[in-house]
């Protein structure tokens, strides 16, 4: 039967210790071992993830920011240490300039409504880039429309990098700002942020990094790379859903309106007219997802306690290992060969639909994404309509990916 | 054969099969056997829509009977189509809009019909239903 071992013994840590952290892996599905590949969609919750939320439903719940007794400051407490320990995260420069917000895909909204509203005019133009996912397409495009604004794309070339030179040609005196992801979620790219930032600040042209699929997997230092803003999604990242970050500079948070209306944001209200609160509760209308957010600060804890180096060391040598073993399938064609990516693999085996390659994997235990991942515009660029996608975390494991390889290899047998 | 005696012989075909690899085998050898659309019929009106696995549909009505030309991009889809066809095509559109689709669950082929599925068959038993219905609209003219 198929066992976790760690027989390849390059791990700088341990990987039977770190599997047991996660109660969801050492389940059976159809009778067979449970093999997780997608966390790229969502990663699996650490035991003191899990603990914390039932703890804090148990012994502390209590709306935060608002009561006068004992609970409430305790959780308030709880929830503000949250932000410092995000803050830390992200070597932010302020505490103020972390807001939180429902996720990734809602920080980039506030970002498109609040940063539109106050920079944003007709003929102005935002870059985006060709792998963008639908959520860093999107708001821009609301935004486009609702100011007369045009979007432009920067390209990429087959390997699925960016092109640079076609973005420096991009950028004009129209350009009000440029959004491109940290990592692609469908071809594992890492683009080059500290260049794009640095271009656009040549330009005087503020810079949102969508870190959705790159803060689980590099190190993230917005003071190194000197984005504007940047956002990223909870619960990719170990902790709890429902419980996103936005980062931004001060200088910019200060300026932009507010996103939402309603408690927690106001400073007075009146029938006549209503003055905000400071940073960050400006941008945090209503009761905010307290649980998830003490949550999200004990995922990030724990990825601290078990060490950022090492899990991308663990990583890059579980890329490593996976690129060849799956580039040796006769049949298989990987999407995504960039020089510098993370775990993810994105490929189509033979010409068997990508649906048809996840369900088989669905029915030996296997959990990977079929489909266009979010990422319409980008397979256009590749001709193609999607693909099936295999995404690792630090808790996969070597032999998992031998598993997958075996199972495409009868796979290919049956729809041969 | 009516509707309900063609699904029992399917089940009975089914019960041959010990395992879910046999089964699907079956399904992807039924699904490489269906003949293909018509070029003619592969238009975007007759794709089924909001579903990642492209499936077309089109139908005939002739003597009072439904006919049936229906593909999709996934070969697993294309065996589940190719005994939807076997059931309903050539039957009445009475029959098929009355029609108690068991077979389904018989199979343990429940979980491909899922609304939360990206594939396109819960929208096309809808679309035939819909279909038998409006032609059934037209007989009664």
């Amino acid at each position: 039967m198929y066992e976790i071992k760690n027989t390849h013994k390059i791990s700088l840590f341990d990987i039977t210790k770190v599997r047991n952290d996660f109660p969801v892996l050492s389940q059976k599905i159809y009778g067979k071992p449970f093999i997780y590949f997608d966390n790229a969609a969502t990663t699996q919750k650490p035991k003191v993830v899990i603990e914390m939320i039932n703890k804090l439903y148990s012994e502390y719940n209590s709306n935060v920011h608002r009561g006068v007794h004992y609970l409430s400051e305790r959780m308030t407490e709880m929830y503000e240490l949250a932000r410092k320990k995000i803050q830390d995260y992200l070597n932010a420069r302020h505490n103020h300039e972390i807001i939180f917000t429902k996720g990734a895909t809602d920080s980039i909204n506030l970002v498109a409504y609040s940063f539109g509203e106050a920079y944003v005019k007709e003929n102005d133009e935002i870059i985006i880039s060709e792998m963008e996912h639908h959520s860093n397409i999107v708001p821009w495009q609301m935004l486009c429309k609702r100011k007369g604004a045009h979007l432009r794309v920067i390209p990429i070339n087959d390997k699925g990098e960016l092109l640079l030179d076609e973005y420096k040609k991009l950028i004009n005196s129209k350009t009000k700002l440029v959004a491109v992801t940290h990592v692609s979620n469908s071809l594992g790219t890492i683009n080059p942020i500290k260049e794009i930032v640095a271009i656009a600040h040549e330009n005087n042209i503020p810079v949102l990094i969508d870190g959705a699929q790159g803060i689980q997997h590099e190190p993230v230092d917005v003071e190194d790379m000197d984005c504007d803003f940047y956002v990223f999604s909870g619960h990719k990242i170990y902790g709890p859903t429902g419980i996103g970050v936005l980062y931004g500079k001060e200088r910019w948070l200060d300026e932009m309106p507010p996103y939402q209306g309603g408690g927690d944001m106001i400073e007075r209200v009146t029938f006549e007219h209503t003055t905000y609160d400071e940073l960050p509760f400006k941008f945090e209308a209503g009761t905010s997802n307290y649980i998830s957010t003490i949550g999200l600060g004990v995922a990030l804890d724990y990825l601290v306690s078990i060490g950022l180096d090492n899990i991308q060391n663990y990583e890059k040598k579980l890329l490593d290992y996976s690129t060849t073993k799956l580039m040796a399938l006769n049949g298989l064609k990987l999407y995504g060969t960039a020089e510098k990516k993370v775990c993810i693999f994105s490929f189509l085996l033979n010409s068997i639909h990508p649906y048809d390659t996840g369900m088989f994997l669905d029915k030996m235990g296997i959990a990977v994404r079929a489909g266009h991942h979010c990422t319409q515009p980008l397979w256009e660029h590749y001709k193609i309509e999607g693909t099936v996608r295999a995404s690792l975390a630090f808790y996969n494991t070597f032999e998992e990916i031998d598993f997958l390889s075996e199972a495409l290899k009868k796979i290919q047998k049956m729809f041969g | 054969m009516s509707i309900d005696e063609i699904q029992e012989e399917i089940i009975k075909e089914f019960k041959n099969f010990d395992n879910w690899m046999d089964k699907y085998n079956y399904l992807i050898k039924l699904g490489k056997d269906l003949s293909p659309i018509d070029s003619k019929y592969k238009t975007e009106d007759n794709l089924i829509k909001g579903c990642q696995v492209k499936t077309w549909f089109h139908s005939t009505f002739k003597d009072g009977k439904v006919f049936y030309d229906i593909n999709s991009s996934s070969i697993m889809i294309r065996g589940i189509i190719a005994l939807l066809i076997r059931v309903l095509s050539g039957q009445k559109p009475e029959d098929i809009k009355n029609a108690d689709l068991y077979f389904i669950d018989e199979m343990g082929l429940r979980e491909n019909f899922s609304p939360i599925r990206p594939n396109s068959l819960w929208k096309l038993i809808n679309r035939i239903k819909q279909d038998a219905i409006l032609y059934e609209t037209k007989m009664a003219k």
